[in-house]
């Protein structure tokens, strides 16, 4: 049953055609050329970055357990280590473009994700969950202890310049929220290309059945390594916008083991394996605490203070996640797949053309 | 001794070179059990071969130290006139070997295209950013690689169920599915652990047929796991049987059906199958 589910929403048929092409399209118009008009302040930096932010990291980390099978509790690390290669680099090399700095940043994760997935070579489930645990906790012991990461800030928080690219100053809200939405676009754009390709294949492959991947000719070790630096390199990215679009500042704090589980649940809530699943994910996780919080406030009055809201957050968002593995192990994209499918059959039965 | 075993089995130099597939002297246990003792013999280029015997007599562990899962204890294993102690799983492939499992080893997640295309992974050049930038080259290998897996399909009937995840179909289908992937590659030599376990009578002789059809049409040696007696005399060769790890026969069909240490060991309870199924 749950195999099934899980065949279902992760089958990746040699597509001629896609009918998500359409709605992709609308989403896009709707993102850079309606959202910029309408929304506010509040809507951009409490909302729409953080979001693209965590979106992107949960599109890195389903790479390599949604697609590769193989878990990590290391994402925050990584996010980490991209936000501080970032800074340090747009710090020490000034006259680099900040574009080369994020792609050099995503590098830099990549090589230390690259590192911590050696283990999987030889580890697997829990056991290779406790070994990204140990990158997590390394990483974030070594940028509380070396000040040099932070430039030697006394309190170990430091601010970010101010995003620049080719010449444009993209201060405002909005400036950095179509910064964070370009970055997303480009590389979701590529890991679709990427799970479409062979090497995609190959990652699945691995997932569903490593010994007979292997007698095929599938260069299991080589892909597994991949599976992390690409993974990295993308949550590194992530760690980026989050640091520079959406904070503006760097503290290790941020990047704790809270946040490497936010990630593992906007996975497992959006649907592993799925490019949308970590959209949709981000979108509830990000969403959630807001209308959670605005309820209860209706509902409790000063009653619900900030320390309710964290417990009742907290509490609702475990239920969340124990309902989704039970009930629905595919996600929030099954959920809708099959929501889509009831209307368009319905149309179907009253013989409205179908379209998209 | 059986007839069948007094004549030489195997001259390990010269036979093994020419074979498509020869094990020399093969043992291998676990803890106390020992799974293979002593196991020689050789498969002709272009033969079908059933190896059979009863449960736990070490015929899955046979295919396994041929491609490379297991590591024997002792032996060789001659493969297209390379030999090795313990043969290269990575270059299985490429050393023109497929295989299928006793139990299902399907891609759940991937459509039944994929599974099968994914049996080319060997031949692909073209790397990750190839792929991804989608250069000539790599567009080239993706759609030879489906086109192929496509005429696998479509030999094997399975086109209806192409965008399908493999994981949703029944059981006789996946069986199918894992046979086009092992097929794609167009291999050497085709090893198949019981592929037609759990099948109908029908679906046997289909498949029964397919396989017959990989040797004519492609050339491939086969060296087959059955233990339905009735498919394994039609469709074979020759037969080798096992039993509590070691060979004990090795011969064409007539002389494994009338030899008396088979008879006893294995095919003793096929008795009614003998009247029931007409061997
Ligand atoms: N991986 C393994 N670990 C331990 N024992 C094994 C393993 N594989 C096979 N065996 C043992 O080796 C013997 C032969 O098993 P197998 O080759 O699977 O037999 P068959 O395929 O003829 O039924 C059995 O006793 C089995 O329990
Ligand atoms: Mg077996």
């Amino acid at each position: 049953m749950t195999d099934l589910a899980l065949a279902k929403a992760t089958a990746s048929p040699a597509r001629r055609f896609s009918p998500a092409l359409p709605g992709i399209g609308l989403l896009l118009v709707v993102a850079y050329g309606i959202l910029p008009l309408v929304a506010n302040e509040y809507l951009f930096d409490a909302i729409l970055t953080p979001f693209l932010a965590l979106a992107l990291a949960g599109l890195g980390l389903n790479i390599l357990t949604g697609y590769a099978g193989q878990v990590s509790l290391g994402s925050s690390a990584f996010m980490a280590v991209g936000a501080y290669a970032a800074y340090n680099l747009a710090l020490r090399l000034p006259g680099v473009p900040f574009m080369i700095d994020i792609l050099l940043a995503g590098v830099v994760a990549a090589a230390v994700g690259l590192l911590f997935g050696l283990p999987s070579l030889r580890l697997r489930g829990f056991y290779l969950a406790v070994s990204t645990l140990a990158a997590q906790f390394f990483v974030q012991w070594v940028f509380n202890k070396v000040g040099w990461f932070s430039n030697n800030s006394p309190s170990g928080i430091v601010s970010v310049p101010t995003l620049s690219v080719v010449g444009i100053t993209l201060d405002s809200s909005a400036g950095r929220y179509l910064f964070a939405l370009t970055v997303v676009t480009a590389v979701t754009l590529a890991v679709w290309r990427l799970v479409e390709s062979p090497t995609g294949r190959a990652l699945v492959a691995l997932r569903d059945h490593e010994t007979a991947a292997r007698v095929i000719g599938i260069p299991v070790l080589r892909v597994k390594l991949l599976a992390f630096a690409v993974s990295s390199f993308i949550i590194g990215v992530a760690g980026v916008l989050w640091a520079f679009a959406y904070l503006r500042t760097v503290e290790p704090a941020g990047f704790n083991l809270d946040r490497s589980f936010q990630i593992l649940f906007i996975v497992i809530i959006g649907g592993l394996a799925s490019l949308r699943g970590a959209f949709l994910g981000a979108a509830l996780i990000v969403v959630f605490p807001l209308l959670l919080a605005r309820l209860g406030e209706a509902l409790l009055g000063g009653l619900f203070d900030s320390g309710v809201l964290e417990m009742s957050q907290r509490i609702v968002l475990g239920l969340l996640i124990v309902t989704f593995l039970i009930t629905e192990p595919a996600g929030l994209t099954a959920l809708l797949d099959r929501a889509w499918n009831r209307i368009a059959g319905r149309f179907r039965r009253t013989g409205l053309p179908i379209t998209g | 001794m059986p007839a069948v075993l007094s004549e030489p089995l195997f001259s390990p130099a010269a036979g093994a070179v020419s074979s498509a597939l020869a094990v020399e002297a093969l043992s291998l246990s676990f803890g106390g059990v020992t799974a293979l003792s002593e196991v020689s013999f050789a498969v002709a280029p272009g033969e079908i071969r059933a190896v059979i015997g009863p449960n736990g007599a070490g015929k899955s562990s046979l295919l396994n130290v041929v491609s490379g899962l297991y590591r024997p204890d002792r032996g060789r294993v001659w493969l297209g006139g390379h030999s090795f102690a313990s043969v290269p799983t990575d270059r299985l492939a490429t050393l023109g070997v497929s295989r299928t499992f006793q139990n299902l080893a399907l891609f759940k997640g991937l459509s039944v295209l994929d599974n099968v295309a994914a049996g080319l992974s060997h031949r692909l050049r073209a790397g990750v950013f190839a792929q991804v930038i989608g250069l000539p080259a790599a567009r080239r290998e993706r759609a030879e690689g489906y086109a192929r897996a496509e005429e696998l399909l479509a030999f094997l009937h399975l086109d209806g169920v192409r965008d399908r995840p493999a994981g949703t179909l029944p059981y006789g289908m996946q069986k199918r599915v894992e046979l086009a992937r092992a097929l794609v590659a167009r291999p050497r030599l085709l090893l198949l652990d019981e592929p037609m376990a759990g099948m109908t009578l029908t679906e046997k002789r289909d498949l029964s047929g397919h396989i017959r059809a990989a040797r004519d049409d492609l050339g491939t040696t086969i060296v087959l796991i059955e233990h339905d007696v009735g498919v394994v005399m039609g469709l074979s060769d020759r037969i080798a049987v096992l039993d509590y790890g070691r060979l004990i026969a090795d011969g064409t069909p007539d002389e494994i059906r009338n030899d008396p240490v088979v008879i006893d060991a294995y095919l003793g309870v096929a008795h009614d199958l003998e009247a029931g199924e007409g061997i």
